[in-house]
Parts: C-alpha cells; structure tokens; sequence
C-alpha cells in the first residue's frame, strides 16, 4: 500500500501510488463526477416569463440523493426561503468546482501515466502537486469520502461494527476503500500543513 | 464584476429591519459534526480559510467535535453566506443563523 503523501521540496506534495490504487482512485472520482453532472440542478420551472429568460437560478429545493444533500446542506435550516435563495445561487457553483476537483485527480493520474485500462502488474504512478493542486485533491478526497459514507451510512464512532463485518459482505470491501481514502487524506493535510 | 448604474429614479421600499444588520445583532456560521471528516482537515480548512491561529482552529474544531457544533465566524448576513457557501466548498456541514 502506498505512503500517502508527502511533502515535496520547493513546494507541494508527491505520493507514490500503485497502479491499483491510481486505478481505484480514479473510479472514485469518475463516479463522483457522473453523480455531480447527472442529477442536474435544474430550476424550478416558473410562470413567470421574466423569470424563465433570466434563468440564472439553480435548485431551490435539497437533492433527493442523500450523498448530493450532504455535499449542498441547507444553509438556513429554520428559513426554507432563504435556503431555497442561497441554494438557487450557491448550488450550481459548488457543484461546477467539485466536479472540476474531481476531474483534475483524474487527468492529473492519466498524465502521470495511469493508462486508460489497467492491464501490467507492478505498474507504479508517481503523482507530483503544487499547492494549489494539492489542495483541490484535499478537497475532492472530502467529497469522495463522504459519499462512500453517506452510502454505507457510516456514523459517529462506528469502526467496531464495520470491522466486524464478514470478508464476504461487499459493505466491508467498501469500508475498506473508505479507511484508506481517510488514511490519504490524512497524510495528505500531513504533507500540506508543514 | 459589473459596474454600478446609475441612480434609479424610483423609490426605495422601506426596508424590513429584519434585512438589516446592526453591530448588536450579526449573523454567524456555525460548523457541525459529522462523523467523517478529520479532525486535521477541519483543523486544516480553519487555519487557512478564516485564517485563524492553529491554537484558535484548534480549539473550534474541538468545539465541533465534543459540543457537536460550533461558531466559527460572525458577521454580516452577506460575509456569513460567503462563509457558508466556502465551508461547503470545503465539504463542511455548515448553517447560517441571526446570532441569539
């Protein structure tokens, strides 16, 4: 299994990952990618013809996918008007820079020489950051993990009943995926955070 | 960022005190707890985000850890929106709310 992240000289992060890992990583972020872009944030549509040609509002309303609700919470949850106001206008925002952090993991493991199928064994990707970089993977790793979460249903201090799951229920395998993205995630704020 | 026009010639409607933001009254963020993210992230997002000392973020993500949530800015009802919209940006669970 990989090191993690680590900081680089001069400035940035390098982790070295296995061909799997890179491989994993980027199907993690492809699907997070697919679930951004598809479940559309569509507006409402208004009776007002004013309204319809200004068109520059999102979803007034939570996402009915409970991972997308947890990346867009309610802001006001006392005031469904103002929530619905400060979605309309945040929503699609957020939902353009997270695909786009997710998509930067993606291109950023195909340019460190991911191929398209994985096929050779002991194939190694080595992944070099800026700052900036860096920090967008952070962020992007933020919203892969709570969607691994928000669909296992993971909750506050919970480790003992996953880790006693079975080898053969697809839920610990997935847990699995969920620690280790943690366990990068961690050395990446580590390598950052120096 | 577009630039301001011109005065209009129609009247303002008076506005609802409820909209304005007096210095006794302001508004805050406020970061719950969720069971995923790390305690060094939300260490990490407070330090660099707000720009708060290390001990500081510190102390608030503690805060979100034990007390479930915390204040973590206050402000205008615009900067706290703007506040708001980055905690999400970040993957933070965060709210809004006229400070009691």
């Amino acid at each position: 299994m990989s090191d993690g992240f680590q900081r680089r000289r001069g400035g940035g992060v390098v982790a070295t990952l296995s061909g799997f890992e890179a491989d994993l990583l980027r199907s993690l972020a492809s699907q997070l990618v697919e679930l951004l872009r598809n479940e559309t944030a569509a507006p409402h549509s208004s009776d007002d013809p004013l309204e319809r040609l200004l068109d520059f509002s999102g979803p007034t309303t939570e996402p009915e996918d409970p991972v997308l609700a947890r990346l867009f919470p309610t802001a006001y949850p006392h005031d469904e008007d103002a929530a619905g106001e400060f979605r309309r206008f945040t929503e699609g925002a957020l939902r353009d820079s997270k695909a786009e952090g997710a998509v930067l993991i993606i291109d950023t493991l195909e340019e460190a020489g991911l191929p398209a199928e994985l096929e050779a064994d002991g194939l190694v990707v080595d992944v070099e950051l800026d700052q900036g970089d860096a920090v967008t993977w952070m962020k992007s790793f933020t919203d892969i993990r709570l969607a691994l979460a928000t669909r296992l249903g993971i909750e506050e201090d919970d480790e003992d009943t996953w880790m006693a799951l079975p080898d053969e229920d697809p839920r610990a395998h997935v847990y699995d995926i969920y620690q280790w993205m943690g366990y990068l995630q961690e050395t990446l704020v580590e390598a950052l955070d120096r | 960022m577009s630039a301001v026009s011109a005065p209009s010639p129609v009247e303002l409607d008076q506005p609802e005190t409820d909209d304005l933001t007096f210095l006794d009254q302001p508004w805050v963020t406020i970061v719950w707890n969720d069971p995923v993210n790390l305690m060094s992230y939300v260490t990490y997002v407070f330090q660099n985000y707000f720009g708060y000392s290390r001990s500081k973020a510190e102390k608030l993500m503690m805060e979100v850890h034990r007390d479930g949530k915390s204040v973590v800015s206050s402000g205008s009802r615009e900067e706290m929106e703007r506040d708001v919209q980055a905690m999400h940006e970040f993957g933070l669970w965060a709210t809004l709310e006229k400070q009691r």
